[in-house]
């Protein structure tokens, strides 16, 4: 079961550090990461397996979304489930 | 793995261009309830639906947040009312009202459908007291739908319930004028009434339907009208062919939540209804997307090809991406609850008679309209009759869900606030259609053949 985390917004410095050790700190285990600047916009989208974690999912997505905002981006969890229904057959 | 360009079309969806499933609507079969004595019948109905749907608005609020797509309403329909005031027809059936009234507040949801006649074909006696206290049931309620079905292809229309009826849309208004008639805004007169639907006003729970499931309503205006607007000025079939990819996904997602809500609160899936589904909100609107197809302004000629269209195409997207399809499927065409119609309105390049014409090619009928105040009853029927006779000859679903807006005329607004919104008072045809109904009796089925 895996959760994808998207950071949008601008970019500074730290962002991957703070959203790893967020994941790390309740047992999510980042499996891949790929980063790029769309539109002008910084677009970090991370792929972390979520089968082992020792809070609920809603939380972990309250904290990110919380973190997120101190660091003046936004951060979105989601579980992969919705991705793999809206764009595959 | 899922590629990035796929996640951010998912986020601007839903951050963006308003993406969400409307409702997870739980149908409930209240035919074990049924009892001479109404208290009796009535303490049944509100242990039932407390059970059942005790956990709907969480397992609901969890699926959001776990999947991060909005889901707006949590809803309850129940077997139609009628037939529990058959057993206990000397009695008043408002108590029926109250007691889904007081469920839907402790539970939770914000609607609850099913204070429902059918009554296409003739009236029992059940029928009759229920269609008699619609206007007080939904003046001393706030959160009961109701709706009556007087009509069907295979039965034909019953013109005497037409009669009755455009009596008693003009008495709900009148009972709360000092709320905006809001009464008339939850009250909705069907011809081929699915028994499925997850969408209010008239959502109820068919005879014919399992003793609870789970039904969704997929919405995403906003979404359509962005796809095509970002193809640009592209030929009526790649038209076509976007409405039906962004139809598939966003049904997929109404899909997912559907079968997540039925697994955790085990309750069997029903159906996904394919619907696209306007809110006030800006950008949120089906007129905005005629726009976008090349409309000067909705309501403009060629609208109703544009919505043909839109109707065929949303349904050919949705149907591979669900297992059951049902309810109403369509684009709705709700006037004051979409941004787009509203301007339209008032700036009349849409008009009553064009909206008439737009219902014989998509979903629904003439809903959320605001009519003047001195409407006669009758010419609220022969408006009822008329919608109900496209239904019938073209076999399809077609509702009115008109809102006399008591004391004010033709240009005035009235005002809802939240989903059912605002807009201006339309213009109607006061040219009497009264000796018509007065005859009462049975529009005959039209035939199935010979089609032309």
């Amino acid at each position: 079961m895996n959760a994808v985390i998207t950071v949008l917004g601008k970019d500074n410095v730290g962002i991957l550090a703070k959203v790893s050790a967020e994941c790390a700190a309740v047992g999510g285990n980042i499996l891949e990461v790929t980063q790029s600047v769309l539109q002008g916009m910084f677009a970090m989208i991370m792929f972390v397996d979520i089968t082992k974690i020792t809070v609920p999912f809603s939380q972990l997505a309250d904290q990110l979304a919380e973190k997120g905002e101190e660091m003046g981006v936004k951060i979105i969890v989601m579980h992969e489930d919705l991705f793999n229904a809206m764009h595959k057959i | 793995m899922i590629n990035s360009h796929d996640i951010l079309e998912t986020i601007n969806m839903i951050e963006n261009e308003n993406l969400d499933v409307r409702t997870i609507t739980m149908g409930i079969s209240l035919l074990d309830c049924i009892d001479e004595d109404i208290d009796k019948a009535c303490a049944k109905v509100y242990d039932k639906i407390c059970r059942y749907a005790k956990d709907l608005v969480k397992t609901g609020e969890d699926i959001s947040k776990d999947y991060g797509i909005p889901i707006i309403h949590k809803r309850i329909s129940v077997t139609p009312v009628a037939m529990l005031a058959a057993a206990c027809p000397t009695k008043n059936p408002v108590k029926f009202a109250q007691t889904l009234d007081r469920a839907a507040k402790t539970v939770g949801v914000n609607f609850v459908g099913g204070y429902s006649a059918l009554v296409h074909k003739g009236f029992s006696q059940g029928d009759y007291a229920l269609i008699e206290s619609i206007p007080e049931a939904l003046d001393v309620t706030e959160r009961v739908c109701s709706s009556v079905n007087i009509g069907s292809t295979k039965a034909g229309i019953n013109m005497d319930a037409v009669g009755k009826m455009g009596h008693v849309i003009r008495k709900t208004a009148e009972l709360t004028a000092d709320r905006d008639c809001i009464g008339a805004a939850k009250l909705v007169v069907f011809c081929n009434a699915p028994e499925d639907n997850p969408f209010m006003a008239g959502a109820f729970h068919g005879p014919g339907e399992a003793d609870c499931v789970i039904n969704v309503g997929v919405s995403g205006p906003g979404v359509v009208r962005a796809a095509l607007a970002k193809a640009g000025d592209c030929n009526i079939t790649e038209v076509a062919d976007i409405v039906k990819k962004t139809a598939f996904k966003i049904t997929r997602a109404g899909m997912l939540v559907a079968k997540e809500a039925s697994k955790r609160l085990s309750v069997p899936f029903g159906i996904v209804d394919l619907s696209l589904a306007p809110t006030p909100a800006i950008g949120d609107s089906v007129a905005y997307i005629l726009e976008e197809m090349g409309l000067e302004q909705c309501g403009a000629h060629g609208t109703t090809a544009c919505l043909a269209l839109l109707n065929d195409a949303v349904k050919k997207g949705g149907v591979m991406a669900s297992s059951h399809v049902g309810g109403l499927s369509g684009a709705f065409i709700p006037v004051t609850e979409d941004a787009g119609m509203i301007e339209a309105a008032r700036s009349k390049a849409l008009s009553i008679v064009k909206l008439e014409a737009m219902t014989a090619v998509c979903s629904v009928g003439l809903d959320m309209i605001a009519i003047p105040g001195d409407t006669p009853a009758d010419v609220i029927s022969g408006i009822i009759a008329d919608e109900a006779a496209i239904g019938m000859v073209n076999s399809k679903t077609t509702a009115v869900r008109l809102i006399p807006a008591i004391g004010k005329q033709a240009g005035e607004e009235l005002n809802f606030g939240g989903l059912l919104g605002n807009g201006p008072i339309m213009d109607v045809n006061m040219k009497s259609p009264s000796r018509f109904i007065a005859r009462g009796g049975r529009i005959p089925a039209p035939m199935q053949s010979l089609k032309n």
